[in-house]
């Protein structure tokens, strides 16, 4: 399948010599949810506003549809819909002027219609003759996502989308991202809340330092660097591990009460059944059992760790 | 041409003149009937003919240039700052829009108020003194070129300024004086000998002579001449606005 985006050997240097972005190669195929995570001044935002055309890369190529950025920015960008990171709107205008405006800015002829249906679904069409400085955080928020969707784009930039929004709308956005998807629109998002990636990302990007350091499905990312731990509850304190069992990777915690023995879900045998064997040999009772898997968070902190 | 774009910008900017009406549209007014009271009727009355034109007349076009000149430069200048100052303008860079269809939209909607506003005056002026419009093409002419030209020059402007300050210094120091020394209220040949050589090198001036020639065939110097000087000018500001678009300069990283 021909990806939607392909970014070939992208750089960006700023005229101060900072390296924003180093050589990234990328590609993103279509209707998928790819989030790019990193720390804060990895790159997310200077990649993001570099395909979209907001700053041009000093060296490098990236076409959308198969198009160049540079020389067939009108079919490009008419194809692409972003939500920056910061609330940047026109105070003063209403919520339908500034929807309207998106639309015709991007060589899209009027369509109420549209317009109405696009602030229903984001529930906004109770506020369409209010002027955006009357409006919360999570409103803007959501405006700022109508007017990225009013030319109807086929790929939707997401800069931060629940940054600084309530539990119930950053659920709601979920929703939408899920529902755009299913729609056959192409999300990309960057965001600091690594459950948000969890929870709705496809693949996943980590960058750090301008460098792309990693690129995977979810699943498999998180199939291949999870760690699963089994967590035994025990009866009685326990000092040492006894020498039977010094063969598996346990730790003794809780002063005592807790054996945990971490295990890779990707082998053949996990060696669960041989370990509680060897502890009713050596009498060793347990009151509970549960696993722990290692989430998102936990393979992204060590992936920047590992790489600093 | 992305026509839609151009239309959404330019109907953006006139709606925002709607919002501002009284900044935008009644203060100059005010401000001018002011000049026509003061200088028109108060001193006017004490002062001859000049030209063979009443002076509360031969003061009209240039507090008409004066007004359109200011509100040109204030109304694009601040049309394309303030985007980049609320953050919007990353809409303006992200859509299918060409660097000309931009200034499509916010020169024409500028230059379009700052004539509208001009027209206005014109007609407030008619309460104050008898008007006569020799050449009525002449004048529109003059009007829609100065427009445009000193649209652009605000467009500069708001690219260039950081800070509203910086919005407010050109026009407050700069075009001001050039309008109030560039004969707004007096025929250069008034002026003693070293202030007329001065003069010369006012490009307002230039403008002020031309208009006021097609209000009543007077001017201190010739139509061509006005013409020439007004049209290297909005030259001038074309190179300047082609550079920045083709630099992003203080637009784009």
């Amino acid at each position: 399948m021909q990806p939607i985006i392909q970014i070939t050997n992208v750089n960006k240097v700023y005229t101060s010599g900072f390296k924003a972005l180093d050589t990234i190669n990328l590609a993103i195929k279509p209707a998928e949810i790819f989030a790019l995570l990193g720390p804060n001044g990895a790159g997310k935002t200077t990649l993001i506003s570099t395909i979209c055309g907001i700053i041009d890369a000093t060296s490098g190529q990236i076409t959308v549809d198969g198009k160049d950025i540079v020389s067939d920015f009108r079919h490009t960008r008419g194809l692409i819909g972003l939500v920056p990171q910061e609330l940047a709107t026109d105070a003063f205008e209403t919520v339908w002027t500034t929807v309207s405006f998106s639309r015709g800015l991007f060589g899209k002829k009027p369509n109420p219609a549209f317009i109405e249906k696009t602030l229903k679904s984001l529930s906004l069409w109770d506020k369409k003759d209010n002027k955006l400085i009357e409006l919360s955080g999570g409103m803007k928020r959501r405006v700022m996502i109508a007017k990225a969707l009013s030319h109807q784009p086929t790929i939707l930039f997401l800069d931060e989308p629940t940054a600084g929004v309530d539990v119930e709308l950053r659920k709601d956005m979920w929703q939408l991202v899920r529902q755009l998807r299913d729609d056959g629109v192409t999300i990309i998002l960057t965001t600091h809340y690594i459950e948000e990636a969890e929870e709705i990302a496809d693949r996943i990007g980590v960058i750090k330092n301008g460098q792309l350091i990693l690129v995977e499905d979810k699943v498999a990312l998180m199939n291949q660097l999870g760690k699963k731990q089994l967590i035994l509850d025990l009866k009685e304190p326990l000092t040492e591990i006894p020498s039977s069992m010094a063969d598996f990777n346990l730790q003794i915690k809780n002063d005592g009460l807790q054996l945990i023995y971490s295990y890779d879900t990707t082998n053949e045998h996990t060696g669960i059944s041989v370990l509680l064997q060897h502890l009713s040999a050596s009498s060793i009772a347990f009151k509970d059992i549960k696993t722990d898997q290692s989430s998102l968070e936990d393979i992204f902190v060590s992936l920047v760790r590992e790489t600093t | 041409m992305n026509r839609y774009a151009v239309a959404a910008i330019y109907k953006f900017e006139m709606a925002r003149t709607k919002r501002t009406i009284f900044q935008s549209i009644i203060s100059p007014v005010i401000s001018t009937s002011m000049y026509f009271i003061v200088f028109g009727s108060a001193i006017g009355s004490r002062i001859t003919e000049i030209g063979g034109v009443s002076y509360g007349a031969f003061i009209v076009p240039g507090l008409i240039m004066l007004s359109l000149l200011t509100q040109s430069i204030s109304n694009a200048s601040f049309g394309i700052y303030l985007p980049k100052f609320t953050g919007t303008i990353y809409e303006l860079l992200s859509a299918p829009v060409s660097s000309f269809e931009v200034l499509l939209g916010y020169v024409g909607a500028a230059a379009t108020k700052s004539i509208l506003l001009a027209l206005i005056i014109l007609a407030t002026a008619h309460f104050f003194v008898p008007l006569e419009i020799a050449h009525p093409f002449w004048v529109l002419l003059f009007l829609v070129m100065t427009a445009i030209t000193f649209s652009l020059f605000g467009f500069i402007i708001g690219i260039w300024a950081d800070n509203f300050e910086q919005l407010q210094v050109i026009p407050l120091i700069i075009i001001t004086p050039l309008v109030f020394l560039g004969g707004t209220f007096y025929s250069v040949s008034m002026l003693p000998p070293f202030w007329q050589t001065v003069t010369q090198f006012n490009p307002v001036f230039y403008l002020i002579s031309g208009f006021r020639w097609s209000f009543y065939e007077v001017a201190d110097v010739s139509l061509i001449t006005s013409l020439c000087v007004m049209s290297g000018f909005l030259a001038v500001c074309l190179l300047a606005v082609a550079w920045i678009f083709k630099s992003g300069y203080q637009i784009k990283q």
